[in-house]
């Protein structure tokens, strides 16, 4: 018997079923936003520890309301504004002796805060507070310490801190990572995040 | 002259479609990679906040998901229109969320739970009240690691 060749597979419907493919995961896909604002919540407080004495001028209240009203050392303030102002006052370094600060840029106002590693945020709001104005605030206060870090991490090691930040994520990353490392340590350090948030009024 | 004159015939010559498939599955590979299967059937309204000073979650094995928010209108009927937690597929209570974070825990191999980070997906037009409660749980079970999920955004458009 003589041989036949074998027939070929007709690969007209090829396209039809990779269609058919590529819809299932049209539909299915829901390009997650898996970013945020990253926190971390303070440790859960025993009884009966006295909480530490601060001065009064090294807190920046910022209070919102259960109107979303925004009262920055108890006056009302404009969202726009919060940023400038919290850099104003974690940037004042009116400290003196083994309070003062040698790399502030600000105005050394008596009245402000004596020293960034002193400064706190502290942050309240009420129960009735929308989530929605919170983040808005978090996130300028969380921009105000970068724009802080960043300026620092400028001057002293020529790049700013977002781009260390990423760097040290970065696998391809040329550099000693080590070093890098401590880098992100010490301007941590110069301006560490401390924002507190009392517990929401009723 | 003849010699140009020939390629030229009347009728248009048909397209071909033989690396169409090719086209497709390029498409299709794309897709395929870029899937996230959702773990969790919304019931509650989802709308995240706006912020920029945003950091990404790339290790989605060590997130837990906490969402919050109005129940959406198809449970609203059941579940009343004030706003709620969910966890996993289901509606819970601010209690739920520490046994939820222990069930988390075990599942996770033991040298990889203090990277574990919670993920607060919560609805931008929820009172803080509830999100002060699922903090408060947070901190009392040592989950302290949290994120706000945000969209990318200025931070002044949410307060429209």
């Amino acid at each position: 018997m003589a041989r036949r060749s074998a027939p070929e597979v007709n690969a007209g419907s090829m396209a039809d079923i990779a269609f058919l493919l590529l819809i299932f995961f049209l539909v299915t896909t829901t390009i997650e936003t898996d970013s945020g604002i990253s926190r971390k919540l303070p440790p859960p407080q025993e009884e009966d520890i006295v909480p530490p004495v601060l001065k009064e001028k090294n807190i920046f209240v910022v209070e919102l309301n259960k109107n979303n009203d925004l009262l920055v050392e108890e006056s009302p303030m404009q969202l726009e504004e919060l940023r400038e102002a919290a850099v104003k006052f974690l940037d004042n370094g009116g400290g003196v002796g083994d309070e003062a600060c040698d790399y502030c840029q600000g105005d050394r106002s008596t009245s402000s805060s004596d020293n960034p590693t002193k400064a706190v945020i502290s942050l309240r709001n009420n129960r009735e507070t929308n989530y929605a104005t919170y983040i808005a605030v978090q996130n300028e206060l969380v921009a105000a310490y970068t724009t802080l870090r960043n300026r620092e991490a400028e001057r002293l090691f020529g790049k700013s801190f977002v781009q260390m930040e990423k760097d040290l994520k970065d696998v391809n990353y040329s550099g000693n990572k080590e070093a890098l490392k401590e880098d992100i340590k010490k301007i941590q350090f110069m301006f560490p995040e401390k924002l507190s948030e009392a517990e929401p009024k009723k | 002259m003849s010699k140009f004159k020939k390629k030229k015939s009347g009728e248009l010559p048909a397209i071909s479609t033989a690396s169409l498939p090719d086209i497709v599955f390029m498409l299709l590979f794309f897709f395929m990679v870029a899937t996230v299967m959702r773990q969790n059937t919304l019931m509650i309204e989802n709308k995240l906040p706006f912020a920029d000073q945003i950091e990404k979650l790339d290790k989605k094995d060590l997130v837990m998901y906490i969402y919050a928010g109005k129940p959406s209108s198809r449970y609203r009927a059941s579940a009343g229109s004030t706003a709620r937690i969910q966890l996993n597929d289901k509606f819970a209570a601010v209690e739920d969320i520490k046994a939820f974070i222990l069930a988390e825990r075990t599942a996770k191999r033991e040298e990889l739970i203090p990277f574990l980070t919670t993920a607060l997906k919560v609805d931008g037009d929820t009172n803080m009240g509830l999100v002060g409660d699922i903090k408060k749980e947070l901190r009392e079970v040592q989950a302290l690691k949290i994120n706000y999920t945000t969209r990318q955004g200025k931070a002044s458009s949410n307060l429209k």
